[in-house]
């Protein structure tokens, strides 16, 4: 029964992402233009003939409302156009360079924050209130309260400029380009992941059922394991739904300091440029994104949490 | 505990990541600060570099600004793009590494009596990158894709002196009716609307470039990406990989190979500046883009050999809007606003990068021509802010009536500390009550040309050829860069017959005129003249300083570096020589039409040098 329940949930979801689509579409659609200037306004402004000649070449000339139906149309065929700044590409092209770049960044950064932050998080958890407690908890503060864009120049810094051990920045999908900036992201997340693994542990250990297990005589290790760890890591797995679509999409400071060319700088440049076609394709990209991580979310909780089930009355 | 050990074990795995990597790539380029330096250069007769003083891998890695939109020559926009193009591509005209414009793929030319019509003649020698040779028809086809209309090149202004072009651009005409014509396989004719003595200039830019036919009918909208493009210049397109780096490989087809010292060009779009700094730092780069203002007394500390100030073809000043209160009507309140800046400390204590303070339009290191110096310039600060004092008053405010007004700027961290500047000035000054208003480029671009919220803003121009045009057209009446609403008949008469004026001495003559009168209506509060500034690895060399600043590849060469022993006597020599250069580079005006002549020997190998690169009389 619980099965088929998911399921059931599933699809709605997955029919639930349409609309929410539509509204995001239209919303960013009609805002970025409603933005002043336009794709080929800059300090040289270009002869009305040259101008006419552009705008006919983008539809610009047409109504917003044609325009608006006219992307529609596009959309449907996941056909997000030509960019208007990046001229040699479409931005079907562009997402599919960036996105690989920022999603194993962001996925290597999510993966190691995940594991080192509930490390970290139980291990204060289970020294609660010690000196071991405490000194975690101060660094994970401080990780959280350090921007990148300071962590980042100072890794550079020390790291590739006096120590000379890896490169200052660059992409060309090796390891030692990707230590920097993976660390320089995951730094946050792992700070925030484990003060939530141990806020969520010390409760955890404090229910009754941890206090039989106990008393039942297992060694501590497999407490945590087999009946802390869950339950405990229920907010983590929740935070990790939007936390991770975020990295995954890229990260503006990051890609800058480091010179990595993934999806993030598109957001920033495409709105700064007027690049509509561009803006749009990144915005419904991760619209699609942050949808779908929220909804394995909510599976993954479903699985892990005996206490949601979908569907009950069946 | 399972936790701390697995802590230790990643800890020591991570460190083993870093020493696994710091091996394979034999640790990388050492940071710069170890880094070696050049043996002193030394020359053969012809001017070029001994072999023997070379680096073997002759590869010039340059930060690049931003990633270019295309690499489509009649497409693309902005200096990025144009920095690889000119390397890319050769139009009729190229640069030497002063920046004069000397033959490229035209071996020499006439110009009409009435300086309207340009004769080229192709050399014969030309290949394209895969070999095909190279004809006046890919000029002619170039150039009419270029004013084409379906191609609608945002760059096609540079076009507009052709005859006609306006016509074709507007689709009123047919491609066929622009002014050019081909007169036989390696020989064109291009007429003009009117002379314009900086034309020849124009043909340097990229939108002039030939674009190979077949290729472009191969793959049409794609023919500019890697694999695909086929180009005339120095160096071919190898590998661009987007947002990361492009390669360009020496184009062995190419006239001047054999001439050619570096055999790659790796560009890379940094967009941060610091970023730029880093990398330079880490050996990751020969040369940067820019450089930040913020960090000018430390570099100018640690990388005085390293750090390259030069003018610049741009003016940095703020505009008045003349078309609202209060600066109609107004020039006593305008000249009070001019004369109480002091440029001097703007300069020295807030851009901080040896910016020349200006009080003109156009820049110093125009060719042929000298800008207007108003009087004030050679006053004093005090005499300067007593008289604007005066002038204040005299335009009806005082402490109990000051002026109010708004300084509107582009978001930028350089926009703001000026426009502080100013705004302080003017309250201690003046008791002006100044206050800042910051906008997204776009919107503050929009602002700009309504004319109708703007009072006083931040403007500039940094122009695509070499000439005070450039600048002087912005303030035309009706002209649609014209957000200052300036109007002036008498302006706009001088630069009508500045237009039709084909002998240059007179040109000139009259452009100055036009700048004097449009400094002597206080139209404008010019701040500085733009330099460029940049770190270049002392074993990059072979460049020179150029107003335009752009620094064609094919002319730079890499030195190898110096051995630990033969430290101390090369360290005097360089000495000497970089007075030398210094000396050579003041000396280069004088010398402008030597060299030219020089280096057209050089590069023409079999039909007679028509040496006198001016008009050359011809009827037509």
């Amino acid at each position: 029964m619980r099965q088929e329940g998911i399921l059931q949930h599933t699809a709605s979801r997955l029919l639930g992402l349409i609309p929410t689509l539509l509204v995001l579409i239209t919303i960013a659609f009609f805002l970025i233009r409603m933005a002043p200037g336009g794709p080929f306004d800059g300090e040289k402004i270009l002869p009305p003939e040259i101008r006419a000649n552009l705008d006919v070449k983008y539809h610009l000339d047409e109504p917003l409302i044609k325009q608006y139906f006219r992307y529609l149309g596009q959309i449907i065929t996941l056909d997000f156009g030509p960019s208007f700044q990046y001229k040699d590409w479409t931005v079907n092209e562009l997402i599919a360079r960036g996105f690989p770049v920022s999603l194993t960044i962001g996925g290597l950064a999510m993966l190691l924050a995940f594991f080192l932050g509930t490390l970290i998080g139980i291990v204060a958890a289970m020294r609660q209130n010690t000196a071991v407690d405490y000194s975690i908890m101060g660094v994970a503060m401080l990780g959280i309260s350090i921007p990148n864009f300071v962590v980042a120049p100072l890794l550079i810094l020390l790291v590739a400029v006096y120590a000379g051990w890896l490169p200052a920045g660059g992409w060309d999908w090796s390891a030692q380009r990707m230590v920097l900036p993976v660390i320089t992201l995951a730094l946050p997340a792992i700070a925030y992941i484990a003060r939530l693994t141990r806020g969520s542990m010390i409760e955890v250990l404090h229910s009754n059922y941890i206090r039989t297990a106990r008393a039942k005589g297992l060694p501590e290790y497999l407490v945590i394991r087999r009946h802390a760890l869950k339950p405990a890591l229920l907010p983590v797995i929740s935070f990790m739904g939007p936390a991770t679509a975020a990295l995954i999409t890229g990260s503006v400071v990051i890609e800058r300091i480091y010179s990595i060319p993934g999806l993030g700088s598109y957001f920033v440049q495409g709105a700064l440029n007027r690049d509509y076609t561009l803006v749009m394709g990144v915005v419904v990209f991760y619209g699609v994104i942050i949808i779908l991580l929220n909804f394995i979310v909510d599976i993954l909780y479903a699985w892990m949490n005996p206490r949601i089930r979908y569907n009950e009355a069946q | 505990m399972t936790a701390s050990l697995s802590i230790r074990i990643l800890i020591a795995s991570s460190l083993m990541l870093l020493a696994s990597c710091r091996d394979q790539d034999g640790g990388f380029a050492p940071p710069h600060e170890k880094r070696d330096q050049p043996v002193a250069l030394v020359l053969l007769e012809d001017g070029s570099p001994h072999p023997t003083v070379l680096a073997q891998d002759q590869t010039v890695t340059r930060g690049n600004g931003e990633e270019p939109q295309t690499l489509d020559p009649h497409q693309a926009e902005g200096v990025p793009a144009a920095n690889i193009l000119r390397d890319l591509f050769e139009g009729l005209t190229t640069e030497a590494p002063d920046g004069d414009i000397i033959p490229g793929a035209a071996i020499r030319w006439n110009i009409s009596r009435n300086a309207k019509t340009y004769t080229f003649y192709l050399r014969r020698d030309m290949k394209w990158s895969n070999g095909e040779p190279v004809t006046a028809d890919d000029f002619v086809f170039s150039l009419r894709r270029a004013a084409s209309p379906e191609t609608a090149s945002p760059s096609a202004t540079m076009l507009l002196p052709i005859k006609n072009a306006r016509e074709v651009l507007a689709d009123e005409l047919p491609l066929e009716d622009l002014g050019i014509a081909l007169l036989d396989e390696f020989t064109l004719q291009i007429t003009l609307t009117g002379p314009t003595p900086y034309f020849l200039g124009l043909l340097t830019h990229p939108v002039a470039y030939p674009v190979n036919r077949r290729n472009l009918e191969e793959f049409g909208d794609e023919f500019s990406r890697p694999g695909n493009l086929v180009s005339n210049g120095a160096y071919a397109l190898g590998d661009w990989k987007h947002r990361v780096s492009i390669e360009l490989e020496k184009n062995p087809f190419y006239r001047e190979a054999e001439n050619t010292i570096v055999d790659r060009v790796i560009f890379l779009p940094i967009e941060d500046m610091s970023v730029e700094v880093t990398q330079f730092r880490s050996g990751a780069l020969d040369w940067t883009n820019e450089v930040p203002n913020n960090q000018f007394t430390w570099l100018k500390r640690h990388y005085p050999d390293e750090l390259i100030i030069s003018p610049w073809m741009g003016s940095y000043f703020f505009g008045f809007n003349l078309e609202a209160e209060p600066f109609v009507q107004n020039p006593e309140l305008r000249q009070a606003l001019i004369f109480a800046i002091d440029r001097q400390i703007i300069t020295d204590k807030v851009t901080q990068f040896g910016e020349q303070p200006s009080f003109a339009l156009v820049p110093p290191g125009v060719e042929d021509y000298i800008p207007f110096v108003p009087e004030y310039a050679d006053w004093s600060q005090e005499k300067r802010n007593g008289e604007a004092r005066r002038l204040y008053e005299l335009a009806g405010y005082s402490d109990e009536n000051p002026l109010r007004i708004e300084i509107r700027y582009n978001t930028s961290e350089n926009h703001k500390k000026i426009a502080l500047a100013i705004a302080s000035m003017w309250k201690q000054v003046l008791g002006v009550s100044a206050s800042l208003v910051n906008e997204e480029f776009r919107v503050f671009m929009q602002n700009r040309q309504q004319k109708v919220i703007t009072q006083v803003f931040r403007a500039g121009w940094v122009s695509d050829y070499n000439d005070p045009y450039s600048f002087l057209e912005l303030f035309r009446t009706g002209d649609r860069r014209n957000d200052y609403g300036y109007s002036n008949s008498i302006f706009d008469a001088v630069l009508d017959e500045v237009a039709t004026e084909r002998l240059r001495a007179r040109r000139a003559r009259l452009m100055f005129e036009a700048e004097r009168v449009l400094l002597t209506d206080f139209a404008i509060i010019p701040i500085y003249s733009y330099v460029t500034k940049r770190l270049v690895d002392q074993h990059l060399q072979g460049w020179r300083n150029n107003v335009m600043d752009h620094h064609l590849t094919r002319y730079m060469f890499k030195l190898k570096s110096r051995q630990a022993g033969e430290a101390v006597v090369e360290k005097e020599e360089t000495a000497v020589e970089k007075e030398e250069t210094a000396v050579e580079k003041e000396e280069t005006a004088v010398e402008k039409e030597e060299t030219a002549v020089e280096k057209e020997e050089t590069s023409v190998e079999e039909e007679a040098p028509d040496t006198d690169m001016a008009v050359e009389e011809e009827e037509q």
